[in-house]
């Protein structure tokens, strides 16, 4: 009868003129929020749209702190990845003296297993082949020989593609039963979102800020216990190295977590795509895939695990290339297959995305020409990456109302800052989140473009913002410097 | 619960070389064990276990292992309902066929073709060598230095990489796509439609046009029940609609077209299709494909108009979906833009109907199907809804750049007075001169075989003849619970290693038999192909009359 009614209006009263307005679109979308893009990143594209005019502003440049995009920032890309790519994409290139034998070779063998020869063809849903087998060798060194099959490997379009995907099957149930997700707080806008958008429904567990970002197992009991009064809470999510937080994982800790999903019957997905990038002394990167087989078969039979990577992190920082990979434990064989056929309707990654992770996994040897290249490429972006992290912590540190956890991996500071009762109430009168309010008014007044710690949640009555550690050494020291002089500037000005 | 304990055993049942199988279950005071091995009853119903209980119940019990988090029974309904034909069950069977000859398995023949999907290099076609060029320039800069390459090459690629963030193909592009190349496009776009205008901030670049097209239905889906959004599409079908609608729920509006007619629209039948569809739905979009896929047909201008039209008095969101725009070969036809025929009909149409646009790399004279670049104009979209739209697609952070940087050499390609232009434009004739030739050979000799009739492909790159076949196979095929067409695909496959889709991957109206076909093969081997399939057609015949 409703609907009746609802036709009969459409049909008699003079509407607004859209099919598709905010009013009638997917509710769900309207839900979505991307802080890392968001408006502060808008604000800032527009701030450097007006430099470009000429309009005067204290500042020269626009400063993107807000994201991990590493090549933005002034890192080179890896030579031999560039060489690899070039030949694979123009051919006539492998009659070219110039590169060297070991790039022809990776190119050669990537364009064979290509149809056609032509990183233009299409490439089966689930990736290339023989890029598979070239990720599953490269999982099995990282965990010391733990076997990897290729058939549980999926190429993606971006780590964040694989994560969605794996989320999409997860969701299922309606009310009471609608599957619940556990993500940390503070988390990556990408789960909120997808979760949002898919309709699933949030489960927060809090990191212990106190205790540089651990997993606290009694919180993640804790919120899996108040979920479960309205949802089912079916996945647990972790971000290891952390982003924002740049935490690192111990093992204990992992395996606690590991214990706690089999007990509490949850799906694990391990977000990993910082694996490379950690810097404190005494911390490892220990993968999920590894301690999950070495708690022997009770565990390692049984859990169902999803683990991530990418190539837009580590050293390579290649985001524009869209590549990753996810490797499935434990998955029934029927969703498997409906995992495959899901992913095909999308037809494939991008072949470029999915060379380039081929030599991530593959990279040159001892022995070979490019060797000692590489790894001076590889080292210098890592240890640039821990001497600016360390510095980062540093200076922060250094300024009243700024207090700062060690990056001991990832590429973020996330440090918490005190903002007077002024502040608060003035960003509340114009509607604004108070960091949010913070974070718009060291755009104005440096160029300085962070994202405020409330796109990827915060306890309650405290306040971050998220900072890459990526600017150039001597561009991350001014602008520490900057920072330290606003906030100083700020807290008294709300004094 | 009206679950008996054997039930739950059953689903407890192991996957094979997992310690699953040892699963105690208990249920009340029953105990059922299971080992490896043992065989399970796989038919029996899912238990219904409520949420939350789950778990619990299951510790409580003592019982140390429990159920897969994630099976057929837990798993998100709607990706269930997802099918696509393109990569379906021939597509598998085909690549196991492939390896069984690898490892030397004798067969009626020696190599698969795959001529179930429009893969253009995969199939022998050359990519254009100034794209090649520029994005090797791109990915590599070093090269910029190197004589070997052609001046506006080095200007497109320098102008591609300023664009970038830190100069660098590797760096995240804004979501929307890099502005530049948004403005290449809107250009584009302009010179196509005789000058009509285009705004950048309309373009959005994809991963490929699949992207954006999932996209805008995203933003279309909502309500519930007889509220809920209905999408009208074409039978056949690209089967990416149809798998995106089930995978957002969405309500599928099926309008066919006429196959008596060359595969033209009927406005009777959209009337027809849409005022059905009323009684249980909200129907909100209208999704065209022009050029046809898999029918290969070209739409004319006034069909357009009338389609404007239509989606004008009904209130639909249009969705033009022009991948195959260049793909045009029939003498007469011609590939008319909706956008363009929409600003032609005048402010009262070009100022209120919305609409939505798509195009590739993947299709035309590039094939560049591997690196996923696309894109979108919007036409007259609720800028509240378009600001929700940028939002969303920046949760995907950006398409691929490579991707990009490729639109952007096909929207802006070498002109007449510059070095590539000769070569450039020999290149992409000799590919759609080739096609034109391979589309009406692949018409001609199939309307040879008796019980095949081929429309003409005047567009795009496949034909979708009907197949008559005779009780008998229907018969058998239906035994087996196979589609009839899949039963004949599956046996050509098996008999010639051809790998073609079976119509109802596509839908088709009841009754009726297809099969899909790209006609992308090399001139050679497409005659071969066409020769094997008449061949084969006629022996089916005998064997079931």
């Amino acid at each position: 009868a409703s609907h009746e009614i609802l036709n009969y209006m459409m049909h008699t009263l003079p509407l607004r003129g859209k099919v598709l307005t905010v009013d009638t679109m997917n509710a769900n979308v309207k839900k979505v929020d991307y802080a890392v893009r968001g408006p502060i990143v808008q604000r800032a594209v527009q701030i450097e749209k007006e430099l470009k005019e000429g309009v005067k502003k204290p500042f020269e440049e626009v400063i993107k702190a807000n994201i991990g995009d590493a090549h933005a920032m002034g890192q080179r890309p890896i030579t031999f990845f560039r060489q690899v790519m070039a030949l694979c994409t123009y051919p006539q290139l492998l009659d070219d003296n110039k590169f060297p034998e070991d790039a022809k070779n990776r190119a050669r063998r990537i364009l064979q297993s290509c149809g056609g020869n032509s990183i233009g063809a299409y490439t089966t849903s689930q990736g290339i082949d023989c890029v598979r087998h070239d990720v599953a060798n490269y999982i099995q060194r990282r965990d010391g020989g733990i076997p990897s099959d290729p058939d549980n490997i999926y190429l993606t379009t971006g780590a964040s593609d694989g994560i969605v995907t794996i989320l999409k099957l997860l969701t299922a149930g309606e009310g009471r039963t609608r599957t619940g997700v556990m993500i940390s707080i503070p988390q990556y806008p990408l789960y909120s979102a997808s979760i949002a958008e898919l309709g699933a429904v949030q489960i927060n567990y809090y990191l212990n800020e106190e205790k540089c970002w651990s997993l606290d197992i009694s919180e993640l009991q804790r919120s899996l216990h108040a979920a479960r009064e309205h949802c089912n809470p079916r996945v647990l999510c972790i971000i290891n190295p952390g982003n924002p937080t740049g935490q690192v994982q111990s093992r204990q800790c992992i395996e606690d977590v590991i214990r706690f999903a089999a007990k509490e019957n949850l799906f694990l997905m391990a977000d990993e795509v910082y694996q490379d990038n950690v810097y404190a002394e005494g911390c490892e990167f220990h993968s999920f895939k590894k301690v999950l087989f070495e708690m022997g078969p009770e565990y390692s039979s049984k859990v169902e695990l999803a683990s991530f990577h990418s190539t837009s992190k580590c050293y390579m920082g290649e985001c524009g290339f869209r590549g990753g990979y996810m490797e499935v434990i434990n998955m029934d064989p029927e969703v498997k297959a409906q995992l495959t056929k899901l992913v095909s309707v999308r037809l494939c990654p991008p072949a470029p995305g999915q060379a380039l992770m081929d030599l991530v996994v593959n990279s040159p040897q001892p022995g070979e020409p490019s060797y000692q290249t590489f790894m001076k490429e590889r080292t210098a972006v890592l240890s640039a990456l821990a001497e600016k992290a360390k510095l980062t912590e540093e200076i922060l540190n250094t300024v009243p109302g700024i207090s700062c956890n060690p990056v001991q991996g990832a590429m973020y500071s996330f440090p918490r800052i005190t903002l007077p009762e002024r502040a608060i109430n003035e960003a509340k009168a114009k509607g604004q989140a108070p960091d949010m309010f913070y974070c718009m008014k060291l755009l104005e007044e440096t160029g300085i473009c962070l994202v405020p710690g409330s796109g990827f949640g915060q306890r309650e009555g405290t306040y971050h913002f998220r900072m890459t550690i990526l600017p150039p050494t001597d561009k991350l020291k001014i602008m520490l410097n900057k920072l330290k002089e606003f906030h100083q500037k700020f807290t008294q000005q709300y004094s | 619960m009206n679950t008996h304990p054997e039930q739950w055993a059953a689903i407890y049942a192991a996957a094979p070389g997992s310690s699953w199988g040892f699963c105690a279950l208990l249920k009340g005071t029953s105990v059922v064990v299971l080992k490896v091995g043992e065989s399970a009853v796989h038919s029996l119903p899912p238990p219904t276990i409520p949420a939350g209980i789950h778990g619990d119940t299951m510790t409580e019990n003592g019982c140390e292992y429990r159920d897969r988090v994630l099976t057929m029974d837990t798993m998100n309904p709607n990706v269930k309902r997802v099918e696509y034909a393109v990569r379906g069950p021939i597509v598998q069977r085909a690549v196991q066929i492939e390896r069984e000859l690898k490892m030397g398995i004798k067969k009626p023949f020696t190599e698969v073709i795959k001529a179930n999907i429009g893969d253009c290099h995969a199939m022998g076609q050359k990519p254009i060598t100034f794209f090649r060029q520029v994005l090797a320039l791109c990915s590599y800069p070093d090269l910029l230095e190197d004589s070997k390459f052609p001046e506006d090459a080095k200007s497109r690629a320098r102008r591609i990489l300023q664009a970038c963030g830190g100069g660098s193909l590797g760096a995240y592009s804004t979501s929307q796509g890099i502005e530049m190349i948004r403005q290449d496009i809107a250009r584009y776009i302009e010179q196509r439609d005789g000058g009509i205008t285009c705004d950048p901030d309309n373009i959005y670049l994809s991963t490929g046009a699949s992207d954006a097209i999932v996209t805008m239905l995203k933003l279309l889906v909502s309500g519930e029940g007889m509220s809920r959004t209905g999408v009208m599409i074409s039978i056949p079908q690209y089967p990416l609609y149809s798998a995106a609608l089930a995978d957002l729920g969405a309500v599928q509006i099926s309008y066919y077209l006429d196959e008596d007619n060359c595969w033209s629209l009927d406005i009777s039948e959209l009337r027809h299709a849409l005022q059905e569809a009323k009684k249980h739905c909200s129907p909100r979009a209208l999704c065209i494909i022009n050029p046809g896929n898999p029918t290969g047909q070209v739409q004319s201008r006034q069909c357009i108009e009338d389609v404007i039209r239509f989606a004008a008095a009904e209130k639909l969101f249009l969705m033009a979906d022009e991948v195959y725009q260049d793909n045009v070969y029939a003498d007469g036809c011609k590939f008319h833009s909706f956008k363009k025929v929409l600003f032609e009909m005048g402010l009262e149409y070009s100022e209120k109907v919305e609409l939505a646009s798509f195009h590739s790399t993947s299709k035309c004279y590039m094939g560049e199907c591997g690196f996923r670049g696309g894109y979108m104009e919007v036409v007259n979209l609720d800028p509240e809804v378009k600001v929700q739209l940028t939002k969303l697609v920046s949760v995907r952070l950006c398409p691929p750049v490579p991707g990009q940087a490729l639109l952007d050499v096909v929207v802006n390609p070498p002109q007449p007075d510059e070095p590539s232009y000769d070569t450039f434009i020999k290149e992409r004739t000799d590919t759609l001169a080739t096609l034109a030739e391979k589309a009406s050979m692949t018409q001609e000799i199939l309307n040879q075989v008796p019980g095949i009739k081929c429309n003409p492909v005047q567009g795009a790159m496949y034909t979708f003849p009907r197949i008559h076949l005779p009780p008998k196979a229907i018969l058998e095929a239906k035994e087996k619970g196979q589609v009839p067409d899949m039963f004949y695909c599956m046996k050509l496959l098996e008999e010639t290693g051809i790998c073609l889709v079976p119509g109802s991957g596509f839908g088709q109206r009841d009754g009726t038999y297809h099969f899909r076909m790209t006609i992308l093969p090399p001139k050679e081997k497409l005659k071969i192909v066409l020769a094997k399939i008449k061949e084969f057609h006629q022996h089916f015949m005998e064997q079931y009359s």
